[in-house]
């Protein structure tokens, strides 16, 4: 199943670009983090993220499909 | 119109002020957040914000939306900015116009705390040090390296 991942702040910095194309098994976010921290090495747990696919929040446990954009967000620092 | 947006360039108060104008208005409080010179005890030469701008759109719209409902408003406004910012510049701009001035203080305030917890917006500094660190609250820098 190929998703689009985009990348920001020090999620961007560690995996060196701002998003890529990927082709996972991860039936869910949850599963897709796992596999994606450990190729990059990054360092925020999951506990520590939201995640967003095609634009909204959802749950961990949101079913992925072909062809969804999807974004780990790290706590955020605006204001 | 959406009240909310962001900004690559930098903010004009005086534009943003004039659209809280309302004739049943008689209050008005903006909220002004500035680059400071200094953070957790160490000196900041510059920020740069980054955003998930889609998302970024519609959750301070959801925001301002949320806090027409929840307080006696005429008006909410909000633009936060977004690339790289010098010290003293202006960062995120909120302003509410209301009849009576309790509402426009308590949305004022609440619209801040709910952009800086929510809204997709993450801040890069720069210290005098030559180093720099994407702040990851509880606010602690976050080394990419």
């Amino acid at each position: 199943m190929r998703m689009r991942l985009l990348y920001f702040a020090s999620l961007a910095e560690r995996a060196g670009c701002s998003g890529e194309t990927v082709d996972s098994q991860a039936q869910d976010p949850s599963a897709l983090y796992e596999e994606i921290r450990l190729r990059h090495e990054f360092a925020l747990p999951r506990e520590r993220l939201r995640v967003a696919v095609n634009g909204r929040i959802v749950d961990w446990e949101n079913p992925l499909q072909e062809g969804d954009e999807v974004v780990f967000l790290p706590p955020v620092s605006g204001g | 119109m959406s009240r909310f947006h962001l900004s690559a360039a930098a903010i004009d108060a005086a534009v943003e002020t004039r659209q809280l104008d309302d004739l049943a208005a008689g209050a008005c409080v903006i909220f002004e957040g500035w680059v400071r010179n200094h953070n957790e005890g160490r000196d900041v030469v510059a920020l740069e914000y980054q955003a998930y701008e889609a998302l970024a759109a519609s959750e301070g719209e959801a925001i301002l939306a949320a806090a027409m409902t929840r307080f006696p408003l005429r008006c909410a406004r909000a633009v936060h900015r977004t690339g790289r910012l010098a010290i003293g510049d202006l960062a995120v701009w909120v302003g509410v116009s209301a009849d009576h001035r309790d509402a426009a203080f308590l949305a004022c305030r609440w619209i801040i705390d709910e952009i800086k917890q929510r809204v997709p917006i993450w801040k890069n500094e720069h210290y005098a040090d030559g180093e720099s660190g994407w702040l990851h609250p509880d606010g602690t820098a976050v080394s990419g390296q």
